[in-house]
């Protein structure tokens, strides 16, 4: 009935027990709370059925933040396990379940924090810097959100029922395959995966379209925004690299499944194509998360120095240049699997090209500085503390991309301590920057500062506190996912360390929380009436702060590369015309949410092998898309007097927050 | 006030700085204290393109400080040209120099990935050793083929010898490395990768794997121990004199999963073993199956003959 479910699925350690209680208590508290306060009508047809980008956006960037505090969570007790675990003391956390809590750690944090993150900024901001009043596909962008947030759901569930994947976040085979992870956890990493990479390739098709098809008129592609444009050619890499990641998970489940051998090690299969073609998405995933950060950035930079973007064609350019390389370098990943040394070197020099595209941008972001006027508001602090440790992120890869220096530095604690220093250092510092940026174009009203620039010093030391003791450690030998450590050789000096910093940096998160909290109570000081408290360029600062439920009362016309920067100091000044006219607007469908919903069950059964319930919800999930499919009355018109009135009351309603 | 402002920092990074460089000093082991010609070369090479690199990363960081000092909102006195935003001669400057770099660092790694490839034997007058590598979950086997010698967790060569490793798994892929010695490559079932290593300074090593395989992986250690010729010569002796015989029927006992486990030696190999442990994935017979016991070998010849009968 059940399939593999039975009751030892349910957990039985203390520290599972307690993370499962508080979900549960957590939950629980959130469905009274509604329940209180009459909310569900308001949760239903404001959030979980809208198709409104900006909303979206919003969810996105929530799901991540509880994400955050998880796969956080997840890193505190690895540090901590690492530190104690010396010699006769094997610390308090099992192998079996140390080595999930890595594997979850890598998983929720790429998948469920960055790229929520990501998606979450994008949805945001993209449509408005392009004057678009929606993404190209509104149904489709609620339906990516919610199958990201029930895949992190299934993640979630395999903390209470049954167990993760221990494989580590890539699940190499044949560690991963039925032989040797013969429980559900690689089952549920395989579903969660492929549940929320179809959000992710359905989010990236939506803004390639958006940009090549929603551009308000004027607006060129090489005057568009450069997040605009970093997002546009991240939106690519997900195109083409996500289905080799189903392609290659769906491989690996028919191994699990049919016995079948893609990358057993016997039977004809050959793991190498595994590892092969995981980094042939992976290699791209690192720059997906890495180029809408250079955008973020980009803007920033050029707002608070008060000046223009310096050498924008050769932004693009270098943009576009990383794009492809990152499709080139997918082998530096495994040199030590034997590929022979012609092959190793072609790889090596591909990845040390991407550097000079990668050197060129920092330079054009130095000489935005140059003859600027630097104001240090939070978002410049994090491109100034982004661009301090990016570059040592940058030296150190281009280290290990010396296959002869890989030799002796793969999969060491010197590798990483490289790849948390270009991924905090770059795209989390940069997410951070771009959430401080936008916040009060997102929510009314801006950050506490004071809060935001104590945030920020504690990221900034913990990272460095945290990671520079695991590059001498790579350095002297010590290899990552170790559960315990030989004493006698000073490595635990250096892991305490490491876990002060780790500590350095959870209160920098707890400030961070804070801030959210006493800014939202401080929000009547912090309002921004004018929707555009930094003095920014782009049209995204040209509606009101939080833009209204259509964006733009008018489609702006664009003139040049600075589009609002030029209608407030330019000869394009454009009046606010009094005339309006009505807008068509997509209507909400709560077809996204059952679609996602069902996937969690069909993901759910499928790990757990309860076939009559992977049927139903499978015939379940093409019911609701062909209902959906044959809904014709999916837009509604505002009326030109409701746009007329709101834009009257847009400064009343502002003040009434 | 304002000198304590940049003091502090300063001094708070310095002493972290010194205390590493002590701390490494005085522990060492790893790459960056090679005992091998291979671990020697490849240290040399990183802190070659180490400093190749801090010919971009000084200045930048340079830049990055003074610009952001320089041309704070405060500073009036600072020149402020909010149009300046393209330059040919800069930009060029800073897509040719990395270039250059980039150029540099390529030939670097062309000429020293050939020379340093773990696959290329290494020239010497001495008559190398063969030494045959399992990754087993989680312990190290090695065979010694020409000796007939086989040990578990404890590796000892002759200093100054090059040696030939073999080396391949049984067990999810595990990566091969002695830090001090030389880079790692990785163990895979069903295929043989090859290192060549020597040592040139006596002394016991760390040895492990570099590359997750369960459970256990946090006990897959082994010793590295390099010596003279005769105490290499010695430790033979006293491998020959273990009671106990590598079989194939012990090997199937060696190889379930076990960890944290200590020395042990083999006074004889079966000849061949290797290649047997090699080639168990290409046989059907030794398919994994995923319903029951871990492995089911059987011969079909067998079951055949249970149906006749």
């Amino acid at each position: 009935m059940f399939g593999k479910l039975t009751l030892d699925a349910f957990p039985n350690d203390v520290i599972v027990i307690v993370a499962s209680l508080l979900m549960v208590v957590v939950a629980s508290l959130v469905i009274g709370l509604l329940f209180y306060f009459k909310k569900w009508k308001w949760l239903w047809n404001e959030w979980i059925t809208t198709v409104d980008h900006k909303k979206i956006g919003i969810m996105y960037i929530l799901l991540s933040t509880v994400m955050f505090i998880r796969g956080f969570t997840d890193a505190m007790l690895m540090r901590t396990q690492q530190a104690v675990s010396v010699g006769e003391s094997y610390g308090f956390l099992p192998p079996d379940h140390y080595d999930q809590i890595f594997t979850a750690h890598g998983v929720i944090m790429i998948f469920f924090v960055a790229m929520p993150l990501m998606f979450g900024l994008i949805n945001f901001v993209l449509p408005l810097q392009i004057g678009a009043r929606d993404a190209a596909f509104p149904f489709l962008n609620s339906l990516s959100f919610w199958l990201t947030f029930f895949a992190a759901m299934l993640v979630n569930a395999s903390l209470a029922i049954g167990d993760f994947a221990a494989t580590g976040w890539l699940a190499y085979p044949p560690l991963s395959g039925i032989q040797f992870s013969p429980g559900v956890g690689v089952d549920y990493y395989i579903w969660a995966l492929q549940i929320g990479g179809v959000g992710t390739l359905l989010s990236a098709i939506n803004f390639f379209v958006t940009v090549l098809m929603m551009r308000a008129p004027g607006m060129t592609l090489m005057r568009m925004p450069v997040f605009t444009w970093t997002s546009f050619c991240s939106m690519i890499l997900v195109i083409v690299s996500f289905p080799i990641l189903t392609a290659t998970l769906f491989m690996l489940s028919l191994d699990r499944y049919f016995g079948m051998h893609f990358f057993t090690m016997d039977g004809g299969g050959n793991p190498m194509m595994y590892i092969n073609l995981i980094w042939a998405w992976g290699h791209p995933e690192v720059y997906i998360l890495m180029l809408p950060a250079f955008g973020i950035f980009s803007e920033i930079v050029s707002t608070f120095a008060k000046k223009r973007l310096f050498g924008y064609t050769t932004m693009i350019y270098a943009t576009i240049a990383i794009t492809v390389l990152s499709f080139l370098v997918w082998v530096h990943h495994f040199f030590t699997m034997g590929s022979g040394a012609s092959v190793n070197a072609f790889f090596g020099i591909m990845t040390m090209i991407i550097a000079i595209p990668t050197g060129v941008k920092i330079f054009n972001w130095l000489f935005t500085m140059y003859r600027g006027r630097i104001t240090f508001a939070s978002p410049m602090l994090w491109m100034i503390g982004f661009i301090a440790t990016f570059t040592f992120g940058g030296m150190t890869g281009v280290l290990l991309s010396l296959p002869a220096v890989d030799f002796q530095l793969h999969n060491s604690l010197f590798l990483v301590a490289h790849f948390h220093n270009t991924i905090i250092g770059g795209v989390l510092f940069g997410y951070f920057a771009g959430v401080a940026y936008w916040f009060p174009k997102i929510f009314g009203f801006s950050l506490n500062e004071k809060l935001g620039k104590l945030a920020f010093w504690h990221w900034i030391l913990g990272f460095f506190v945290a990671f520079t003791p695991l590059y001498i450690l790579g350095l002297l030998g010590m290899t990552r996912r170790l559960q315990h450590i030989e004493g006698g050789n000073g490595w635990q000096t250096l892991l305490i360390i490491s876990l002060c910093g780790a500590v350095i940096i959870g209160i920098g998160i707890v400030i961070q929380l804070v801030q959210i909290v006493v800014s939202f109570l401080q929000r009547k000081k912090n309002l921004d009436t004018t929707g555009d408290p930094w003095d920014g360029r782009n049209l995204e600062w040209s509606t009101s702060s939080p833009p209204p439920h259509y964006n733009f009362a008018h489609i702006p016309t664009v003139y040049g590369r600075q589009a609002f920067w030029d209608m407030k100091y330019g000869n394009e000044y454009q009046n606010l015309h009094h005339h309006f006219e009505d807008i068509t607007m997509p209507k909400n469908t709560p077809a996204g949410f059952f679609i996602a919903g069902l996937s969690f069950v069909l993901g759910f059964s499928l790990v757990w092998h309860i076939w009559w319930l992977v049927v139903i919800s499978f015939l379940a999930i093409l019911f609701v898309v062909i209902m959906r499919s044959f809904e014709e009355d999916t837009e509604y018109i505002i009326p030109k007097e409701t746009i007329a009135l709101h834009e009257a009351s847009r400064h009343h309603y502002l003040k009434a927050l | 006030m304002k000198m304590l402002k940049v003091f502090v920092p300063f001094l708070f990074v310095t002493s972290f700085l010194v205390f590493y460089y002590f701390h490494i000093q005085k522990y060492g082991g790893g790459m960056i204290d090679p005992a091998g010609i291979i671990a020697v070369a490849e240290k040399n090479l990183m802190l070659t393109a180490f400093g190749l690199m801090m010919i971009v990363v000084v200045p930048v960081f340079i830049m990055l400080f003074a610009f952001a000092w320089r041309y704070r909102a405060g500073n009036k006195h600072a020149k402020y040209s909010p149009d300046f935003h393209e330059s040919k001669t800069l930009e060029i400057i800073w897509w040719i120099v990395p270039g250059f770099i980039v150029f540099l660092l390529a030939i670097i790694t062309w000429k020293s990935t050939h020379e340093l490839d773990p696959y290329k034997p290494l020239v010497s007058d001495k008559k190398p050793i063969t030494i045959q590598v399992v990754a087993l979950d989680w312990k190290w086997l090695f065979i010694y083929p020409d000796e007939q010698i086989a040990t578990v967790n404890l590796l000892q060569i002759p200093k100054d010898v090059p040696i030939n490793f073999r080396i391949t798994a049984d067990a999810p892929m595990n990566s091969f490395w002695i830090p001090q010695l030389g880079g790692q490559v990785y163990a895979m079932g069903g295929m043989t990768t090859q290192l060549h290593l020597m040592g040139s300074k006596e002394g016991d090593y760390k040895g492990l794997s570099a590359n997750f395989s369960g459970d256990g992986f946090g006990g897959m250690k082994f010793i590295a121990r390099v010596s003279s010729v005769s105490s290499y010569e010695d430790w033979l002796k006293e491998v020959r004199n273990s009671p106990y015989a590598l079989t194939e029927s012990e090997y199937e006992m060696l190889r379930k999963p076990t960890s944290y486990d200590g020395i042990f030696y083999y006074a004889f190999s079966q000849p061949g073993l290797f290649q047997k442990i090699v080639d168990r994935y290409m046989l059907p017979e030794n398919s994994f199956s995923p319903d029951g016991t871990q492995y089911k070998v059987k011969s079909h010849r067998h079951d055949k003959h249970d149906k006749l009968e």
